[in-house]
């Protein structure tokens, strides 16, 4: 129960008040004042006792006591500073890497999106479970359904693309995102000048008036500002400058790419370019946000969603059928934005908790050597009328001051070493820019830090109030052996130690093979002496304005770059290719650009097939295979006579015939894509697996078509040869805009620059935890080597003993080292068990090895034993040099 | 009479103060040197209470939610800290009462009857 305490000063004129009634009373019975006052003093009786007693009943002796341990615990500290550098380091060590990520956990995962009423945005995933194809986007009256339906505010399909912004001294590609006029409505998202678009604009065709980003403000306008009365070129289209938004608004996205919108465009998707009446099929508009009305839930909207979607689909039969299963799932947009890295920064946090857990027992460890040489001060005090609850509690101060300058120092180390530690953080990590050693991180050092000081301080302090007092007097001499309950204790703290880290160390090990399993597995193509330089062609919203508008009119340009591009130094081959060729690129990867992607399709012939028609699709030029070093296993690859007139024509991945056409020759067989009027196309070879879409996946279904029959916008140029990779970006630009000076010219990475770029997070937790396990182990050893040496000292009489009587020297060291021993195996035992719950729960960040793999599992354990044993050995060599005549007057 | 005396009085058995506070509350509320007074009074001088230990006795039972503490102002217009019995402190001093009844009833048995 809670009550206001008392303040001495409202019990001192209580007892004044005593002292005049009792002073007035005497007087009328005929005392002179003063007979009257040493009266009324001498009944009272020990005024000082009274009020020391009102004093300690109030507890204002618990702060006066506190302050009495803080000093007196600094000075011991400062007594053995070699112990308060260790014990500081290593929660300095602890603290500060466990608050560096949980900053990143704080700013990803626990703070809400950066727009007004977060929990109202949701993301919308369309998907035809039926046929097992995920995120197939909705269409522009599916959009307007939902936009009526009652159950948003708004919604606001989102189209990523990408633009070529001319008029400046260098044509740039810029991020674009094209989205309804409702968006930033909907996001609540208010411009830094100008203004955002109308959102009842629903005037047909693209609205000519575009916001830029803060960056691009300064970049490439020089942040001038009369920004307003600009316009600006993109893909040849004008828009009118109407608005730049505020630095460090970010669209909500799961990738860097996603996230760093530069231009955003409005429209209401119909009328030119689009359709002027847009069909339920083909569903070309990647994926949308929307924010609910105010009070509803995400699950009730979802199921108001459910009977919308139900209605439609007996409203428009033709064009959902039932076996496709259409569904619309909305995702809170949180979860969208940083779901994927949700795991990753989970198991990071939890290994670097293990640490600091192991940082905090080895410290209670060396408390407790300390609390045994302590052991006759305490015992002394004691006698002295120490109570045993005030000698806990002066330890437990103890540490408390120990971690709380350790979190400090921790802290410290973080603030000097942020930018440094920044930059190994992954670019791809959502709300990167967030991250800051904010207030809600401070809170947390500190907690964690008093917390670390409960759980390192407690068991001295437990033990400080069960010493035995006789026989801790009874020892002479500088220290004492400690009791065995103590060794107990220190036996078990390491034990714990020991499994912590094999828990650590089996984690780290799983995620390292999985790592080197993925840079070791055979990549069925050749990234060596590779570069991929990118470009792109306008795409104006006026098709007659287009210079590139079909194959036919683009193919003289891809000739002559191939051409251009062969006349390069060092270059000995030269491919096209659209972006989605570039193999295991992931910074365009499930941003669902238009026309890339997945591939719906519809197989010619009444072929009954589980899989769904689904595959990822590229164009290249023919020089393609050859350059990447893919082999053609059957049939033929693309030559010079697929052109636009000749009928079109598709090499696919074996993995694409076996799924499809098992059994069967591919070759000949013909498939359309799920568009009205698309053509056949027929299978004119087969190339062998190669991993150009994931590293981890070995057959992905996949379709090559010939660039010169589709055409494309996004382009990379593939360069093969002992390559001046500094040098070939600009090469490749001059060459390209000698052609045309409008195209903007960017990339430059070596595929193997991209294929590590694709393990950037993987690698980045296998380091994380890696460190933080070795720091585990570094730890755990030195715990068991600190056991040994204190039991070898405390023993040091006994052995001499033991040699004067002729033990042999080797037996002494075996059964020292079969103490050390046991205590490693029963950590490794206890670890084994925790090791498999952790692993299973990280399974999902595995590929390659099993959860269990028994060999990790061995491994870990023997090494584990093996650092065990040397730690023991160190302290364990000193009995053979034990001199028994010294060894017996020890003491 | 004088105070010279007191050395004769009895002092006071232990734990029995509280009950003789609680006693002297129920006929209403009074301040620290009154409780004393009506204690020394109403045992017919009989019984020292060091004024000194009736303090710690009073917080002790204003803690425990027996009795209640607000300052007022005495008969001859002092300020003075005034006790008032709660509730709690009624059924505790029934309690109390009850248990020294009986102890001292066992007593007297035990040291026979009383020589008139």
């Amino acid at each position: 129960m809670f009550r206001r305490k008392r303040k001495p000063s409202d019990f001192t004129s209580e007892i004044d008040a005593h002292l005049q009634l009792e002073i007035e009373r005497l007087q009328e019975q005929g005392l002179s004042e003063e007979q009257a006052r040493a009266t009324a003093r001498r009944s009272f009786g020990n005024l000082l006792q009274a009020e020391e007693h009102f004093y300690e009943s109030h507890r204002w002796l618990g702060w006066d006591h506190f302050w009495q341990d803080a000093r007196y615990a600094l000075r011991m500290l400062r007594n053995a500073p070699g112990f308060t550098a260790m014990a500081i380091l290593t929660i300095a060590l602890g603290i500060g890497a466990t608050t560096a990520i949980f900053s990143v956990v704080d700013a990803t995962l626990l703070h809400p999106l950066p727009y007004p009423q977060p929990e109202q945005l949701v993301s919308i995933r369309d998907d035809f479970t039926g046929v097992g194809a995920q995120d197939v986007g909705m269409s522009q009256p599916e959009w307007q359904d939902l936009q009526h339906s009652g159950i948003f505010e708004y919604v606001s399909p989102t189209w990523f693309d990408e633009n070529n912004l001319t008029g400046l001294s260098q044509p740039a590609r810029v991020r674009l995102l094209i989205v309804a006029p409702n968006y930033f409505a909907l996001l609540g998202v208010k411009p830094q000048s100008g203004r955002a678009f109308n959102p009842e604009d629903h005037s047909p065709g693209l609205i000519p008036e575009a916001l830029i980003s803060d960056g691009l403000w300064k970049r490439a306008f020089g942040s001038d500002p009369h920004i307003l009365d600009h316009s600006m070129r993109l893909d040849t289209d004008l828009y009118r400058i109407v608005g730049v938004m505020p630095p460090g608004f970010d669209a909500p996205g799961r990738t860097a790419e996603e996230r760093n919108v530069e231009v955003w465009a409005a429209t209401s998707f119909y009328g030119p370019p689009m359709s002027d009446h847009p069909p339920r099929n083909p569903r070309n508009l990647p994926t949308a946000i929307a924010r609910l009305k105010p009070g509803l839930t995400v699950a009730a909207a979802q199921s108001r969603v459910d009977a919308l979607v139900n209605s439609l689909q007996k409203q428009f039969p033709g064009d959902y059928p039932l076996q496709s299963a259409w569904t619309v799932r909305l995702l809170p947009l949180k979860q969208r934005v940083v779901g994927n890295v949700r795991g990753s920064l989970f198991l990071l946090l939890g290994a670097v908790g293990l640490v600091l857990l192991i940082g905090c027992v080895n410290i209670a460890n060396l408390q407790l050597a300390r609390a045994s040489a302590r052991g006759r001060e305490m015992a002394l005090r004691q006698a002295l009328g120490a109570a045993r609850t005030r000698l806990s509690r002066q330890l437990l101060t103890e540490s408390l001051i120990l971690s709380l300058l350790g979190g400090i120092a921790g802290i410290a180390i973080l603030f000097c070493t942020r930018n440094f530690l920044l930059q190994l953080v992954p670019e791809s990590l959502p709300r990167l820019n967030d991250i800051s050693i904010s207030w809600s991180v401070l809170v947390f050092a500190l907690g964690a830090s008093v917390l670390s000081g409960v759980v390192f301080g407690l068991a001295p302090a437990w033990h400080a109030g069960r010493l035995d007092l006789t026989h801790m007097l009874k020892v002479q001499g500088r220290g004492s052996t400690g009791s065995g309950e103590q060794a107990r204790t220190r036996r078990v703290l390491v034990i714990t130690e020991f499994a912590l880290s094999l828990v650590l160390m089996t984690a780290a090990t799983l995620l390292l093979r999985s790592f080197w399993d993925l840079l070791n597995v055979p990549l069925g193509f050749n990234p060596q002496n590779v570069m991929a330089v990118r470009t792109r062609l306008p795409d104006p919203n006026d098709p007659k304005a287009d210079l590139y508008g079909t194959p036919a009119r683009e193919a003289p340009f891809l000739r002559e770059v191939l051409r251009r591009g062969r006349t390069l130094p060092g270059v000995e081959e030269v491919a096209l290719g659209d972006t989605a060729s570039i193999p295991l690129d992931e910074s365009l990867r499930n941003l669902k650009l238009i026309s890339e992607g997945q591939f719906l399709f519809t197989l010619e012939g009444d072929i009954r097939n589980d899989e769904p028609p689904v595959a990822e699709r590229s164009s290249v030029t023919p020089e393609y295979f050859h350059l990447l070093g893919i082999p053609l296993l059957r049939g033929r690859l693309f030559n010079g006579s697929d052109n636009d007139a000749a009928p079109q024509v598709a090499v696919i991945n074996e993995a694409f015939a076996r799924t499809f056409w098992p059994d069967q020759n591919a070759l000949g067989k013909r498939f359309k894509r799920n568009r009205p009027s698309a053509p056949w196309i027929t299978v004119v070879g087969v190339i062998a697996n190669a991993r150009t879409e994931s590293l981890a996946q070995s057959s992905v279904p996949k379709i090559y078509l010939d660039l010169f029959q589709t055409g494309g916008k996004r382009l990379a140029v593939f360069l093969r040869g002992h390559l001046d990779t500094a040098a070939i970006p600009g090469e490749v630009r001059e060459q390209v805009q000698s052609v045309d000076p409008t195209l903007p010219v960017s990339g430059g990475q070596t595929l193997i620059e991209t294929l590590s770029a694709s393990l950037a997070e993987r690698r980045f937790s296998m380091e994380m935890v890696g460190l933080f396990a070795l720091t585990a182990l570094l730890l755990a050893g030195l715990g068991i080597y600190g056991v040994i040496s204190y039991i070898v000292t405390a023993r040091t009489h006994e052995i001499g003993i033991r040699i004067a009587l002729g033990a042999e020297r080797s037996r002494i060291l075996q059964m020292v080292l079969r103490q050390g021993l046991g205590l490693a195996i029963a950590g490794a035992a206890v670890g084994l068990v925790g090791a498999v719950i952790v692993s299973h729960l990280m399974a999902g960040l595995l590929y390659g090895v099993r959860p269990t793999d028994p060999l990790t599992f061995a491994g870990v354990t023997i090494l584990l034993i093996g650092v065990a044993l040397l730690a023991c050995y160190l302290p364990a060599r000193r009995t053979l040099r034990v001199d028994p005549l010294i060894a017996l007057r020890h003491e | 009479m004088s105070t010279q005396e007191s050395s004769e009085r009895l002092e006071l058995l232990q734990g029995t103060l509280d009950l003789l506070i609680l006693r002297t509350l129920i006929f209403g509320s009074q301040h620290g040197q009154g409780i004393a007074r009506a204690i020394q009074q109403t045992s017919e001088e009989e019984l020292l209470v060091e004024h000194g230990a009736l303090y710690p006795a009073l917080q002790r039972l204003e803690e425990r939610g027996w009795i209640s503490a607000k300052w007022g102002v005495s008969s001859n217009n002092r300020k003075a800290r005034f006790y008032a019995l709660t509730a709690a402190g009624r059924k505790q001093l029934v309690k109390e009462t009850n248990k020294w009844k009986r102890l001292t009833g066992a007593i007297a048995r035990i040291l026979g009857p009383e020589k008139a």
